[in-house]
């Protein structure tokens, strides 16, 4: 069965052979464009038909199940749907900045892609400091919110942008301090080494402790981040009626709700590279026949699988835990997280110095 | 595949958003009226503009989360060498943190960190 990683190096042997290089080069971006526009299209109809499956089934109700077999073309029509919907500007709004701000945020969405490792040698750019790459971009997004909210002219869309900002702004802190964790552990900044420092086990099985308290940690900021209950203070649909996207319509609210679906794939994706083995498949001990089996399952196929995983748990919090209260929500990162983090990242460097790690 | 594939993928998000947008504005008859136009707050009539000095009690957190930012900054590179510097890297930090928890602890005593 050919892998990404072959199918990848037989188009860009047969570009290289058809073309000058610089314009081999110029069709291959061209195709990762496609490849990435095709992937966020599907991304946003699975994850909306998941997340609401999955509220169907906590909640014991049915869901979606009158738009094809078994309602899997809910999304679909929903699309449509929101495509002849008018993206309506009203008429206080600060115009350019209104409609700049989903363009933002779907540049951010897309860019934070880039050194995301989907399958074994598969991935769009190693860049060298790629951990650090994808916390600095995902800390832009918090713009296209503050620039939506304080566009809008619109009390509801301030409050909430202003609430989105600090709590993004917040959370981001103990999202760093876990990621610094593996980064310590593994040494690099690379994702491609830290997911090949993992092929021996992954490191929530090798690091123990600190990969653990960081690994919950992790979940937490992210949840917070992703703006997903039990964190949804930026529109808590009883509070503030939309948050920051209230003004919003048609294609331009669609473009933010497919940011927000995305960036959960994305932060997702990153836990399950970080703790999980990102593509590395399931080992026990060494050279047994239950090693030999988990090889045989494509590369790609466990990396959807964890980062699935992982949105199915974030899914799952939002209908186990009630919403926080805004103040709370700000002691439990400032009090809390904050300090466990920073003793969590000391615990790391000391376990690391001592080799106590497996 | 190089720093090329950053501009590829904003290019992409670009015209991703662009068509989005501009096949929903093909597909529809668009009509204005006053009322389409105003704020939308439950139904009630905007009371004045959203575009004033408000007190936002955010600002402190943001300005304590720029110093955490930074220092977060400085601590990537420290993070990729501590497995060769060793025991020393270890000294560091905690001297680093230490001043960085001092000033925390400072802001957490000046009620920087209270919710008012």
């Amino acid at each position: 069965m050919p892998s990404l990683e072959h199918i990848a190096n037989l188009v860009h042997d047969w570009l290289n052979a058809q073309f000058s290089p610089g314009l081999a080069l110029f069709f291959e971006f061209f195709i990762i464009g496609v490849l990435i526009i095709g992937l966020f299209s599907i991304l946003g109809l699975v994850l909306i038909m998941m997340e609401r499956k999955v509220s169907a089934w906590m909640q014991l109700r049915l869901g979606p199940n009158r738009v094809g077999p078994k309602g899997m073309f809910q999304t679909v029509a929903d699309t449509v749907k929101l495509i002849v919907k008018e993206g309506m500007t009203p008429d206080g709004v600060d115009k350019l900045l209104f409609n700049l701000a989903p363009f933002i945020v779907m540049i951010v969405a897309m860019v934070i892609m880039a050194p995301l490792m989907f399958a074994k040698n598969f991935q769009i750019w190693d860049i060298n400091i790629g951990v650090f790459f994808i916390t600095a971009i995902s800390s832009l997004s918090v713009i296209g919110i503050l620039m939506a909210g304080w566009a809008s002219n619109n009390k509801y869309s301030l409050l909430g942008a202003m609430r989105s900002g600090a709590q993004i702004v917040s959370y981001e802190l103990s999202a760093g301090f876990a990621l610094l964790t593996i980064v310590i552990l593994t040494g690099d900044l690379k994702i491609s080494a830290i997911v090949n420092a993992q092929s021996d086990g992954w490191w929530i099985f090798k690091g123990h402790l600190p990969v653990w308290i960081a690994f919950v940690i992790f979940m937490i900021a992210v949840t917070a981040e992703t703006n997903r209950a039990p964190f949804d203070m930026a529109e808590a649909e009883s509070e503030l009626t939309a948050g920051f996207h209230t003004e919003y319509s048609g294609m331009k609210f669609a473009l933010f709700f497919l940011a927000e679906y995305v960036n959960i794939f994305v932060v997702c994706a990153l836990g399950a590279t970080l703790f999980l083995g990102g593509w590395q498949p399931l080992h026990f001990g060494t050279g047994t026949g239950f090693n030999r089996v988990m090889d045989y399952i494509p590369s790609s196929i466990w990396f959807a699988g964890k980062t699935f995983f992982l949105i199915f748990v974030i899914m799952w919090f939002r209908w186990t835990f009630p919403r926080l209260r805004i103040d709370q929500l700000l002691n439990l990162e400032w009090k809390y997280l904050l300090p466990i983090s920073m003793f969590n990242l000391l615990l790391a460097t000391l376990i690391t110095i001592m080799g106590w790690h497996f | 595949m190089g720093g090329g594939s950053l501009i590829a993928l904003m290019i992409a998000a670009i015209a991703f958003s662009g068509m989005a947008i501009l096949i929903s504005k093909f597909v529809l008859k668009a009509t204005t009226n006053k009322q389409k136009g105003e704020a939308y707050e439950c139904g009630i009539p905007t009371q004045g503009p959203s575009w004033i000095q408000f007190n936002v009690g955010y600002y402190l957190f943001a300005l304590i989360f720029l110093i955490f930012d930074v220092e977060l900054i400085f601590l990537f590179p420290w993070a990729v060498v501590v497995k060769q510097v060793g025991w020393l890297a270890f000294v560091e930090i905690i001297i680093f943190f230490f001043i960085l928890f001092m000033g925390f602890l400072y802001a957490h005593k000046k009620g920087a960190l209270q919710w008012k």
